[in-house]
C-alpha cells in the first residue's frame, strides 16, 4: 500500500506497541518463548543480514570470472562460498543483467525476498503498488524508480512465487578498470540487486 | 484462494514510492513481531505456508489497511488462537489465564536462533521423473481453491514454456493444510507479455513463475 507507513498513524502505532507487548507476555507466560532469543533473532534482522552481502557476491562476480561463471550455474554453492546462505537462502539464483535483458524480481502474493544475500525487503517491494504493477507495467515501475531503459532492451520479471530466490547482477559501471572489490562493493546498490535500478557510477562512490 | 494479496496485474494502486535510508524496523514493535512468528512458527509447527495463508485469510479490508507488520502481527494471534495455543480471552487481558501443552519443540531459545536463520531446505527427494522437459510448450491450469495456492491468477489458464527445472519441492497447497509436504517438481515457466496482457503488453516483457506440476498440463 502507497501508505504503508506508520509514522502518520500514532495513535495505531501505541496499539501495536501494546498488542505486541500483551502478546509476548503471553507467550512468555507459557514458557512458549525465550525473549533473549528474540532479542537475538531481531539482531540478526538488524545487522548480521543486508544488502552489504549481496554486494560483496556482486563486486566479486564481476572481477572474478571463474566465480561469475559458478554463480550463474549454481547460486546457492557459490554464495555459499562468501557465507551467506540461510533462511530462504537455499536456492539462490542468480540472473544476469546484460545490454539486450533486465532482470527485475517481484513477489505478486506476498514478500518473498532473497534475505541472506539483501536483508529484509524495503516497504516498497511488499507494497500493493509494486506487487501489482511489476508483472504488467515493469518498465513504468522502473520510471517510478528514475529508471530508463532503452526501448529493446527485454525485461524480465521473475516472480518469486516459490523457494527460489533471487539475486540480480546488474552491469559492472564503466571506467572502474582495475577497481578492488571491496571498492567495487560499494557502488552496488540495493535496488541493483532487485533490478529497480542501477549501481551507483564510479564518480558518486564513497 | 481468490484473495487481495494475489495482487499480479491489478490497477489502481497508484506509484511505487521508496523511502530512501529506511530502516529495517520503522518501530521497535515490528521487529518483536517477526520474531514471534518465526519463533512460533519454527518452534510451534506452523509452517511457512500456513503462515501464508494465515495472512491471506485476513479480510480483505483488513489486509488491504493495515501495514505489513500488522498483517504478519494480526495473523499470528489468528493462527494461535484457531490451533488453541492462547485463547482470545487471554489476548484480552494480556496474560496468560490457562494452562497449555508446550510447542511441539519447545521453548524458542537461544539455541533455536541458528535453526531460524539458517534452516530451510525446501527441496525432496523425487519418486518421479519431471513430466515436463525444458524447452516444452505447457499451459497451467485454471485453478481457483479455496485454500492456500502459489498460482498467481495472472498466470492461470496461460501458455508458457519450461525454461528451468528446479528440482523437487515440498508443495505449499498440502502443506498449508496440515496434508503433507507432498513433494512435487517444480518448474520455471516463463510467458510472454503477450500471452498474459494481450495485444497493448509491451513488447519486450517476458514473465516467469516458479510453477509446481499439478498447475502444469502439456498443450
Amino acid at each position: 500500500m502507497e501508505h504503508d507507513r506508520h509514522d502518520d498513524h500514532a495513535s495505531e502505532l501505541s496499539d501495536m506497541q501494546l498488542r505486541t507487548r500483551a502478546l509476548e507476555t503471553i507467550l512468555l507466560e507459557k514458557g512458549y518463548i525465550e525473549p533473549a532469543a528474540i532479542d537475538v533473532l531481531i539482531e540478526t534482522y538488524e545487522k548480521k543480514i543486508g544488502p552489504r552481502n549481496g554486494a560483496q557476491v556482486v563486486a566479486k562476480a564481476w572481477v572474478d570470472s571463474k566465480f561469475r561463471q559458478w554463480l550463474f550455474e549454481d547460486g546457492t554453492a557459490a554464495i555459499a562460498t562468501l557465507g551467506f546462505g540461510g533462511r530462504s537462502g537455499n536456492h539462490l539464483v542468480a540472473l544476469e543483467n546484460t545490454p539486450a535483458v533486465h532482470n527485475m524480481t517481484v513477489c505478486t502474493l506476498c514478500s518473498c525476498y532473497p534475505w541472506a544475500v539483501l536483508g529484509l525487503p524495503p516497504l516498497w517491494y511488499k507494497s500493493a503498488p509494486y506487487r501489482s504493477r511489476a508483472v504488467a507495467d515493469p518498465r513504468g515501475v522502473l520510471k517510478d524508480f528514475g529508471v530508463d531503459l532503452p526501448k529493446d532492451t527485454e525485461i524480465r520479471v521473475w516472480d518469486s512465487t516459490a523457494e527460489l530466490r533471487y539475486l540480480v547482477v546488474p552491469m559492472r559501471p564503466a571506467g572502474t578498470e582495475g577497481w578492488s572489490e571491496e571498492k567495487l562493493a560499494d557502488l552496488v546498490t540495493r535496488d541493483s540487486m532487485i533490478g529497480t535500478g542501477f549501481p551507483k557510477n564510479p564518480g558518486d562512490a564513497s | 484462494m481468490n484473495g487481495v494479496h494475489d495482487m499480479g496485474g491489478i490497477d489502481g494502486f497508484g506509484k511505487v514510492e521508496a523511502e530512501p535510508n529506511e530502516p529495517t524496523f520503522h518501530e521497535t514493535w515490528e521487529g518483536r513481531v517477526i520474531a514471534m512468528v518465526r519463533a512460533i512458527g519454527t518452534n510451534g509447527g506452523i509452517n511457512l505456508d500456513m503462515q501464508r495463508f494465515s495472512r491471506e485469510i485476513l479480510p480483505p479490508q483488513v489486509y488491504l489497511t493495515s501495514s505489513y507488520y500488522q498483517k504478519w502481527f494480526l495473523a499470528l494471534e489468528q493462527s494461535m488462537i484457531a490451533r488453541g495455543m492462547i485463547g482470545a480471552d487471554e489476548v484480552e487481558a494480556g496474560h496468560s489465564l490457562h494452562e497449555n501443552p508446550p510447542l511441539k519443540r519447545g521453548t524458542f531459545t537461544m539455541k533455536d536462533v541458528e535453526r531460524v536463520t539458517t534452516r530451510g531446505s525446501f527441496r525432496r527427494e523425487p519418486r518421479l521423473a519431471p513430466a515436463f522437459a525444458v524447452g516444452k510448450r505447457v499451459r497451467t491450469k485454471n485453478i481457483n481453491p479455496v485454500t492456500h495456492t502459489r498460482l498467481p491468477r495472472y498466470a492461470r489458464g496461460r501458455s508458457g514454456t519450461i525454461e528451468r527445472i528446479n528440482g523437487c519441492h515440498v508443495f505449499p497447497d498440502t502443506n498449508a493444510r496440515e496434508q503433507g509436504e507432498n513433494p512435487q517438481w517444480l518448474y520455471t515457466v516463463v510467458f510472454s507479455g503477450h500471452d498474459l496482457w494481450g495485444d497493448d503488453a509491451d513488447p519486450t516483457l517476458q514473465v516467469s513463475i516458479e510453477a509446481f506440476e499439478p498447475y502444469l498440463e502439456p498443450v
